[in-house]
């Protein structure tokens, strides 16, 4: 099915199933803890060996020489792979560091070995006997030092590392009222709390993979490539992953590494990546520099806009898009982005959440509230004056829906920011001082294509299947209630099997497009699949209409699963897109606000209050959804005030790899939070009239805390995280 | 620019960069030559425990945590392992009563000793009112952290309702309450990366009301 006209009523607005804030399908196996994960497939494959990682102790340079001997010796030891001895390996598209390293070492803790023992505990000890000889290489590691050498990248996703409109210069140079500040984001780790595992099987010259994959096309075809053999040749099964965030959008260590291990071992084998490995072995969210320049007449009215951003990664490797969201954003004549790109040799950067938009807005939303502070504007109301509802740099393409306004100005009113005083550092409650911010949420929709097979039985039961995968998004929860809307079943009706790439090809969960776009092809499915079963029952198709479990047409009544009595029926489709996303620009809205205390003597932060108002299109599930939400604004949380990978200069690695060091939000952390999903349907989206809200969620929360620390100390922290550190000996003076 | 080539490497830069131990400026030797090792089989021990009510006696090489007992030799795969150091919760059983990270104590320790694991909570037909109530409140997204932390919910009001006080406990002389700001300090050595937590604590509430 092609979707190239916008959409016009069809079963899913009925909404008897579909927008309910179900229960996940999948919920009685997560909490029991019967849902299985990568490493846990005790039943899929006999006599499964284990693989334990060896990583470069040095972040660039050679191997001089490796010495496997004692570890070979030990008890249990199976195999030993290495470079040397795996045969010659390919690079997987998606990858930009390969996946074993060796001779040529290209960032700390690249996988270099893999011990196979018996046991767990006999692969661990026998790794740490694999003695290595290196030569140490020249490394560049320091971001802030290389803005020099830092080039223009070649476009990446088709958009131009630079764009300018009217001019900038000239008109930042006369607006009255000005900001020039720089922003600094850190490197951030995805930290999911499933650790990157896979088991391997070979059958002959097929291999299987149990794994934890969002992508598992794209997976099929890099481990193909990799190992060079046939696509046809690889298997992947990833039915529950136990987090992703981006970090397992490709094939990692662990999958390669399995099923070379498997391959010298002439076994089943088994690889975790252990989680102090995860930190510097898979990739990251690269650290950004971003300079942002806004001037506006004294009204308030945005006239310049500049923002440019430098970032750094492996040869090869990309830049992160931290300047996507400023062209789309604020109206402004005159405007300007520029993204530069480092070589550094630190482990792989790549997408994390919401990737350019996420640190993007960090510095954006702290500038507006610069802006707004200088123009003595309340900075909501600054924000609502510069909206646009057309594409600032083409303005013949309009948002197909843009309701940031609507939700700037109903969290306002339901946050009560009407008590927020203007003047930083003057509210208290005892020991605290209490602030607010806010900050504009913005992250485009993506659409990609997307194939689903569902399958009719006599029972009236539909089993949905597509290579589609569950993050944590509720994708299982919101295709049944799809299948369901579309069949005029019950939602226990409904069987849900995914993560499997024998199953149709899917968009996969990747960029907030998981939803829109794995339901869209469920409904392409089902379009096919009601036209079988009115032809098998002899009804017109087109009049046919499916609710409660029978199907009518014509003054005719039948049990829909009267349709399979002799024979199951199977219907398979792709919805495939036109060109509305160019005619229309998509994207997703929202505002958030956050209340912090500020210890007024230690300086310690607390996130008292956050509330996001959000405006994404039609919301699938809004009991899933909502928890998307709350889940990114922790994750936002997490990075205006503690997380960062701290960068060892000198050697090239991160420092704090593990979840001691590297922080991420706890309960204590988080308080009670607040979501309000606007009523919006986007019929130039999909059937679904739906668009994303996972990475919605996380954008702009972090200014948000940030201008709320601002609000309520006075100090201005640009370079994140915002600890305590950055405000002592700033803070106001309350004695 | 500096690059680790170009300057000497101290005593300190050695210890502070901790990731490598260098010796000369360019070459990274292997560490100090070691006797091979002799392939004998690794010491084993027999521990008898119970776990979700079920006996069982294993012959256990010594050094296998108690997580991996259950996960890598039982199959009860229900408990996680995160980070098998500590640091995330994933792991967390409930042992003769108490709570603890099985990735951070050897299974051998436990001998005769009642473990309960999320598997002996409930099952998917017959659930706790704690996994009932992650249900209904969404207290979990993708699934990984939701065993420890259903277990460490469920100790959690055990230990309020015995009196045990905590770090926001403000009168120790008085009996803690079940508040969010209990839960939360007490919940926090269970990480949830998807950052359900405020769907959590919601959960954990209605159990406790439920109970009293």
């Amino acid at each position: 099915m092609k979707f190239d006209t916008p959409a016009t009523t069809n079963p899913i607005d009925q909404l008897k199933v579909v927008g309910k804030p179900t229960n996940r399908i999948d919920g009685p196996l997560k909490t029991t803890g019967t849902a299985p994960y990568a490493y846990e497939r005790h039943d899929v494959a006999a006599n499964q060996a284990y693989g334990y990682v060896v990583g470069s102790a040095i972040a660039k340079g050679r191997i001089a020489s490796m010495n496997l001997e004692d570890a070979e010796a030990a008890p249990g030891v199976l195999a030993i792979v290495t470079a040397a001895n795996a045969g010659k390996l390919g690079k997987g598209d998606f990858n930009t560091a390969k996946l074993l390293g060796g001779p040529a070492v290209d960032h700390y803790h690249q996988a270099i070995a893999l011990v196979v023992a018996e046991s767990f505990e006999q692969a661990r000890a026998a790794a740490a006997l694999v003695r290595v000889e290196y030569a140490r290489g020249k490394g560049n590691f320091d971001l802030a030092k290389s803005l020099d050498g830092a080039i223009k990248p070649p476009p990446s996703f088709g958009t131009e590392a630079d764009s300018a409109v009217g001019n900038f210069a000239g008109a930042f140079a006369g607006a009255p009222v000005q900001v020039d500040a720089r922003y600094f984001t850190p490197d951030h780790a995805h930290a999911m709390m499933e650790p990157h595992a896979s088991i391997a099987a070979w059958e002959g010259d097929k291999l299987t993979l149990w794994t934890s994959n969002q992508m598992i096309a794209w997976s099929v075809g890099d481990m193909a490539k990799t190992l060079g053999i046939p696509k046809e040749n690889v298997r992947l099964d990833s039915p529950y992953v136990g987090g992703g965030f981006g970090g397992k959008l490709f094939i990692r260590a662990d999958a390669v590494l399995a099923a070379l291990g498997a391959r010298a071992a002439k076994r089943p084998v088994k690889v975790a990546l252990p989680r102090a490995f995860m930190f510097n072995n898979t990739p990251h969210r690269p650290a950004t520099i971003q300079r942002i320049r806004l001037g506006a007449t004294a009204e308030g009215k945005i006239t310049a806009i500049g923002h440019e951003s430098w970032s750094g990664d492996l040869p090869g490797g990309g830049p992160e898009t931290a300047v996507g969201q400023t062209r789309l954003l604020y109206a402004g004549e005159n405007r300007m982005t520029a993204m530069r790109l480092a070589v550094l040799d630190l482990p792989e950067g790549n997408a994390m959440r919401a990737p350019g938009e996420a640190p993007g807005l960090m510095a954006l939303e702290i500038a507006v509230d610069e802006l707004a502070e200088k123009l003595g504007m309340d900075p909501v109301a600054l924000r609502i004056l510069n909206d646009t509802q057309v594409d600032p740099e083409k303005p013949e393409r309009r948002f197909s829906q843009r309701q940031l306004n609507e939700c700037l100005q109903i969290g306002a009113d339901k946050f009560g920011w009407a008590k927020r005083s203007a003047k930083p550092a003057q509210t208290r409650d005892g020991r605290w001082l209490v602030g607010m911010g806010v900050a504009a949420a913005f992250r485009n929709n993506i659409n990609g294509p997307s194939a689903a097979r569902v399958r009719l039985d006599k029972s009236g039961v539909v089993t949905v299947e597509t290579d589609m995968t569950d993050i944590g998004t509720g994708t299982y929860t919101i295709i049944a209630q799809t299948a369901a809307e579309m069949m005029g079943l019950p939602l226990d009706k409904v069987v849900v099997k995914l993560g499997d790439s024998a199953f149709p090809v899917s968009a996969g969960s990747g960029g907030q497009w998981g939803a829109n776009s794995s339901t869209a092809g469920v409904y392409a499915a089902c379009v096919k699949l009601r036209e079988a079963v009115a032809q098998k029952l002899g009804m017109n198709p087109s009049d046919a209409a499916f609710a409660d479990g029978k199907v009518r047409s014509g003054g005719r009544s039948a049990a829909l699963g009267e349709a399979a009595a002799d024979g199951e029926l199977v219907a398979e489709d792709r919805m495939e897109y036109g060109d509305l996303e160019k005619t229309y620009q998509q994207s997703t809205f929202g505002a958030h606000y956050a209340e912090v205390g500020v210890d007024a003597m230690t300086g310690e932060i607390r996130v008292r209050r956050m509330l996001a108002v959000c405006a994404a299109g039609r919301i699938l599930n809004p009991k899933a959804a909502r928890s998307q939400v709350i889940g990114a604004m922790t994750m936002g949380a997490g990075a205006a005030l503690m997380e960062e990978l701290a960068v060892d200069k000198r050697f090239g690695f991160f420092v704090n790899h593990d979840l001691a060091g590297y922080e991420v939000p706890v309960h204590a952390d988080i308080p009670h939070q607040e979501v309000i999903f606007l009523d919006e349907t986007d019929p130039t989206t999909s059937p679904m009239k739906a668009k994303g809200v996972g990475e919605l969620g996380i954008c702009g929360v972090a200014a948000a805390v940030a201008n709320a620390v601002y609000n309520a100390t006075g100090v201005r922290v640009r370079n994140y995280p915002i600890t305590l550190d950055k405000l002592l000996g700033e803070l106001p003076d309350i004695a | 620019m500096q690059t680790p080539e170009e300057f000497e490497v101290s005593r300190r830069g050695v210890l502070v960069g901790g990731a490598a131990s260098v010796a000369t400026a360019t070459l990274v030797p292997a560490g100090p030559a070691m006797a091979a090792p002799t392939p004998v089989p690794p010491p084993t021990a027999k521990v008898a425990f119970s776990v979700n009510g079920q006996a069982h006696e294993l012959e256990l090489d010594t050094r296998v945590s108690l997580l991996d007992a259950l996960r890598e030799h039982l199959h009860l795969t229900g408990t996680k392992k995160g980070c098998d150091h500590g640091q995330c919760g994933a792991c967390t059983v409930i042992a003769d009563g108490r709570r603890i990270n099985s990735c951070l104590t050897l299974a051998v320790m436990h001998e005769g000793e009642k473990i309960t694991t999320i598997e002996g909570l409930g099952t998917p037909d017959r659930m706790h009112a704690m996994q009932d109530a992650f249900v209904v409140h969404d207290g979990y997204q993708c699934g990984y952290c939701t065993p420890g932390q259903i277990c460490s919910a469920v100790a959690v009001l055990g230990e309020i309702a015995a009196g045990v006080p905590s770090h926001v406990t403000a009168d120790l002389t008085a009996k803690p309450k079940v508040t969010p700001a209990e839960l939360r300090e007490r919940m926090s050595g269970n990480i949830c990366r998807c950052g359900a937590y405020s769907n959590i604590i919601d959960a954990i509430v209605d159990v406790a009301g439920a109970k009293t």
